[in-house]
């Protein structure tokens, strides 16, 4: 039976989240291997001229939803609208980035629609013409294959997961007449640190732990810009007061899976593992031998990190300079 | 100048999970976890859910009902919540063998709802066992009340709650009109720990158990999720891996540069 898609996309002021591309590919690989349709839908003000860009990732039509009572993200008003556009395209798959945004929107759509769903997947395939959804629980420590009976089968994908493909769509662009209908929920303001890459979405995670000895995080600040990518913390670091809780890496913080992880003064407790074990490359830095990191990094370094990473970066960044004269 | 303050009726929707320093061990059944040497606790957001009820009663008066869908394990678990100070529990008891997903639970737990007077619901964010991060929402959505989730600052005036929500780079002030229902997020609270009298009060208070037939519904229809575990597997297990070896900082950093831009590729 073929499968038609929505894929639902996430804009912040006007840019899509890295994210948004991970599920259209996514969407684009569910709806070729069942030969149906792969569209989008575009939620926001004044963002008509960025939702071409969703074709190249192989958008058939993109459902462009502008109104200005969409400008912020509301709960009721984003589930209104959205839930209107599946009751008029029912599809048999939903798929979104399980954002902080993402995750909301499929919570309470799910309850909506009477409808399964899987939330925060890092794969997804079929098998004799079931879609099954991987996803982790108990905080990374077990992975679930589930199955979703009804429809439309909603799958929440984690960011970094799954790859980017550009394909060709045929990308074209059509307005939805927007009804947000009843709402509650008002925006009074916001307070958004721009320029800073999210740590669920950021190539490069650098987290410091409770061997950073204090609130200074100078060095890790300095790596992470140095690497474009974002601070993370551990538990003990946060409990401290050292760090946000909005940095918290682990099993009652935020899952990353990052190409490249570099705990810095970490010991390597099972919740701080369970929530950066599915990184790709991980660097440990740690001056106790015996940390419980180091049974899980690719690269194991007993240093001071005080010292280390400043050298690191000197490193680093003469290697860059000189690669860049070599051409 | 300041609104009014009223007293708010508050149900804390509240889970019992294995603590997070359990190692999880899958079951022979292949689709279930062993539960034999499990420490079990209040999920870690929902004890932020109870303290931030308890200090919304202390300052403007009201009750903190606990609201929990799960075997008779439970109670053990809303007993600790009323030891910190919880007025009194509320126990759906749904059989360990009649697995619930997040729609199922929510199901239960607005049915559940519908006969308790409220105001205000918190729930944690998400429960740290299944990870669904969709109960809450999912609730306020059958109860048709607005839901506001990920909030680490909120304040009640004149029937109306603003929240200031995390989301992924940064918070967003919200507000909407009561009755809704929020879910807490790290930050918000330290929660309290239950002291020695409030243990011995806690013994004293009441605890309903109910069964789903009892609050209407059908265990054989609303007992069956939409959504099936099929298998359960442990993550692929990462190996130790080199230690780096040199005689100075500088020694050591050079080395991991050049592993990880030649070999890894991820420089």
């Amino acid at each position: 039976m073929s499968q038609n898609v929505l894929a639902i996309a996430e804009q912040i002021e006007g840019v899509f989240r890295k994210v948004t591309f991970e599920a259209l590919s996514e969407g684009r690989r569910i709806a070729d291997q069942s030969g149906g349709e792969l569209n989008a839908l575009v939620l926001g003000d004044n963002i008509e001229n960025i939702s071409k860009e969703l074709e190249q990732f192989g958008a058939d039509r993109i459902i462009v939803a502008e109104n200005s009572a969409l400008s912020e993200y509301l709960p009721d008003a984003y589930g209104n609208v959205i839930a209107d556009v599946i009751n008029k395209e029912t599809p048999e798959v939903v798929i979104l980035g399980a954002s902080t945004q993402g995750k909301d929107i499929a919570a309470r759509l799910s309850a909506r629609l009477n409808a399964p769903l899987a939330m925060d997947c890092v794969a997804i395939r079929f098998e004799d013409n079931n879609l099954i959804a991987t996803r982790y629980m108990y905080g990374g420590k077990i992975l679930a294959d589930v199955v979703l009976n009804g429809k439309p089968q909603i799958l929440a994908i984690r960011p970094n997961a799954m790859t980017i493909a550009s394909a060709a769509g045929t990308g074209a662009v059509e307005k939805f007449e927007v009804n947000t209908g009843k709402t509650s929920v008002k925006f009074i303001e916001k307070h958004l640190d721009t320029g800073k890459v999210d740590l669920t979405e950021a190539d490069t995670v650098v987290s410091g732990g409770r061997g950073m000895g204090g609130p200074d995080f100078a060095v890790i600040e300095e790596l992470a810009q140095v690497l474009e990518g974002a601070v993370g913390a551990s538990r003990s670091a946060v409990d401290e007061g050292w760090r946000s809780s909005s940095d918290q890496v682990g099993q009652t913080g935020k899952v990353v899976s990052p190409n490249l992880y570099i705990a810095c003064g970490i010991s390597g407790a099972i919740q701080h593992l369970a929530g950066m074990s599915s990184s790709n490359v991980i660097v440990a830095i740690n001056k106790d031998p015996a940390a419980a990191i180091f049974q899980v990094a690719d690269i194991c370094i007993v240093e001071n990190l005080i010292t280390f990473i400043p050298a690191f970066i000197e490193v680093y960044e003469k290697a860059q300079s000189e690669g860049d004269q070599n051409g | 100048m300041k609104g009014k303050v009223t007293k708010v009726e508050i149900v804390v929707l509240l889970k019992q999970v294995p603590a997070t320093e359990s190692i999880i061990g899958i079951a022979a059944d292949g689709v279930s976890i062993k539960k034999d040497d499990i420490k079990w606790v209040i999920n870690p957001y929902d004890e932020f859910a109870v303290e931030e009820a308890l200090r919304i009663r202390e300052a403007q008066g009201g009750s903190v009902s606990i609201l929990s869908v799960g075997s008779e394990k439970t109670v053990e678990a809303i007993r600790t919540a009323l030891a910190m100070g919880a007025d009194k529990g509320i126990l759906i008891n749904v059989p360990d063998k009649d697995v619930c997903d997040g729609l199922t639970t929510a199901k239960i737990l607005s049915a559940a709802l519908k006969e308790i007077p409220f105001e205000l619901i918190i729930a944690g964010q998400r429960a740290v066992d299944d990870d669904n991060f969709q109960v809450g929402a999912a609730t306020a959505e059958f109860l048709d009340i607005p839901h506001i989730s990920m909030v680490i600052k909120q304040e009640i005036i004149d029937g109306k709650i603003t929240c200031h929500r995390t989301v992924d780079g940064g918070t967003v002030v919200l507000e909407t009109p009561l009755p809704a229902l929020f879910t807490t997020q790290r930050g918000i609270n330290e929660p309290r720990y239950a002291s020695l009298p409030g243990i011995m009060k806690a013994k004293k208070k009441p605890i309903d158990m109910k069964t789903m037939t009892d609050i209407g519904l059908d265990p054989e229809t609303v007992g069956k999720p939409l959504t099936k575990i099929v298998s359960l597997k442990s993550p692929p297990e990462r190996k130790g891996g080199i230690m780096i070896e040199g005689d100075s900082a500088q020694e050591k950093a050079a080395k991991i540069v050049k592993i990880l831009h030649e070999e890894e590729k991820v420089l």
